[in-house]
């Protein structure tokens, strides 16, 4: 009797519901696991769901396979100028953007000015104020066209760049201002004579200089076309007044952002994620105008529908600012709901010069692949 | 440097010297992916310190061959996304060119987009 009554019940599978597609997440786990919901207070969801048996039970694989990833992956360029660049990535998720960002700010080399031998200042900027200020020019040269510098290798034509700095301010003439492209390249080397403090030194030994130049820099074809400049001529470095004097020699080395700012190759180089907008109701009319008047990024538009009814409708999310204006006030935020795309990234990378920018990105991805494979060499 | 036991090879804390968030989150990202996996997570032991330490259990594989497989997906994903990058450059610039020779030759006026390269 049990048996029979088994055998009528028929056997329930949650895959007989009509509302659950096949192979995919029901609809409010999908908005939960691609999606960042931006409530009033605060956003909610917004750790990316990455354990591969996240959706075991559901019956989804959620673990990476290359061949997933490279279709859906895609990358879109929006802007593109010398100076700075603006693309979306789709597809990626939050860590790997990151990292990307994280490469840009501080693990890019650039030639930086670190060493000022100073052989006169009689201005009124301090010695070491006027070092720290040529420390942060940027300069317009390929770092990858020279070598590290460390402590125990002699300063040479492949890893220092010597600039020369003269500026006199005569007597009687008026105050001048000191600009970067008062920085001239030296391609020879270094000027300086080091002091040697041996009094009994004979004349017939050679002076000691501070670089060792085998060759000159301009036989370098690359710095034929392009000599090497400070990137802006106009950054004021320092100020004179009548009978002041700056006479200097500044050498730059290769370095990264870690280390110290000034070698960081971008003005600053973020990401955001993709705004996403979405009527929950229908808005008519007067409520409509005062949706479009609330937002101050213009994100909303109205379209008429004939007969005099006007709605609302999302034009442009992309500029949203998630300022949440338009969810503020009483029962807004039944009407509108604001959220971001998880796996889409809207890039922006400012250059400072030294390399333009989508060159910028593609040496950071190859240094994120040169660390894995320190990683995989030392496990091996 | 690995930290494990000799008889059970499927768990191990991985120390990374001179690496920090960078490589050590986009590392546990793939590996979280690997179905392997059964946990695996990273600490930084004291901001100071350059160093981290990743740790990974496994459904029976060793943890270290599974690192290093995530690490290798990790270079594949970087590499196709240099690839993707590269082309996706070159149709902008591309088709930049082309309507920038569109608006010259059709000698239009009040032109009042930005010039891009």
């Amino acid at each position: 009797m049990a048996e029979g009554a088994g055998e009528e019940k028929k056997k329930f599978s949650i895959w007989d519901l009509p509302d659950v597609p096949m192979g995919q997440l029901p609809p409010h786990l999908e908005l939960q696991r691609s999606r960042v919901s931006c409530n009033k207070d605060a956003p909610i969801h917004t750790e990316s769901i990455q354990y591969s048996g996240a959706y075991a039970s559901m019956g989804i694989d959620n673990s990476s396979r290359l061949d997933r990833f490279s279709n859906n992956f895609r990358v879109e360029v929006v802007r593109l100028n010398e100076d700075d660049i603006e693309f979306d990535m789709i597809g990626i998720d939050a860590a790997i953007a990151n990292s990307f960002r994280r490469i840009l700010i501080a693990e890019l080399p650039t030639m930086a000015i670190e060493k000022v031998l100073i052989a006169n200042n009689t201005s009124i900027i301090q010695d070491e104020v006027l070092a720290h200020r040529l420390g942060l020019v940027p300069i317009r040269v390929d770092p990858r066209l020279f070598d590290y510098l460390s402590e125990n290798d002699q300063p040479n034509e492949k890893n220092t760049i010597v600039f020369k700095l003269h500026v006199q301010c005569k007597r009687g003439s008026p105050r001048i201002t000191v600009k970067s492209d008062a920085l001239k390249w030296l391609p020879n080397g270094s000027e300086l004579v080091k002091e040697t403090r041996n009094a009994t030194s004979d004349s017939s030994s050679k002076p000691e200089i501070y670089t060792y130049f085998g060759c000159s820099q301009e036989t370098v074809p690359e710095f034929v076309k392009n000599p090497i400049i400070p990137k802006y001529p106009d950054i004021i470095i320092a100020k004179l007044g009548p009978g002041q004097e700056i006479e200097l020699e500044a050498h730059a080395v290769k370095g990264i952002g870690k280390t110290h700012a000034k070698w960081s190759p971008v003005a600053t180089a973020w990401y955001r994620m993709l705004p996403e907008v979405v009527l929950l109701e229908d808005i008519e009319d007067d409520l409509a105008e005062e949706l479009k008047s609330k937002c101050p990024v213009n994100v909303f538009d109205i379209e008429d529908l004939g007969k005099g009814r006007r709605r609302a409708t999302v034009a442009r999310p992309r500029a949203c600012t998630l300022c949440r204006e338009c969810i503020r006030g009483d029962d807004w935020e039944k009407r509108v709901a604001l959220r971001r795309v998880k796996d889409h990234f809207i890039f922006t990378i400012e250059s400072t010069g030294a390399l333009p920018p989508e060159v910028l990105f593609t040496e950071a991805v190859k240094i994120l692949e040169d660390k894995c494979e320190r990683v995989i060499t030392e496990l091996s | 440097m690995e930290h494990g036991s000799f008889t059970d090879n499927s768990v191990a804390t991985f120390s990374l010297t001179d690496e920090d968030h960078t490589i050590a989150n986009a590392v546990r990202f793939t590996l979280n992916q690997d179905p392997r996996v059964t946990f695996c997570g990273y600490s930084i032991p004291h901001p100071s310190e350059a160093r981290v330490n990743i740790r990974v259990e496994t459904t029976g594989d060793p943890a270290r061959k599974v690192l290093k497989d995530a690490c290798q997906y990790l270079m594949l994903m970087c590499r196709h996304v240099r690839c993707t990058f590269d082309k996706a450059v070159e149709d902008f610039k591309a088709s930049n060119a082309v309507k920038a020779m569109k608006i010259d030759s059709q000698d239009s006026s009040g032109d009042d987009s930005e010039e891009s390269e």
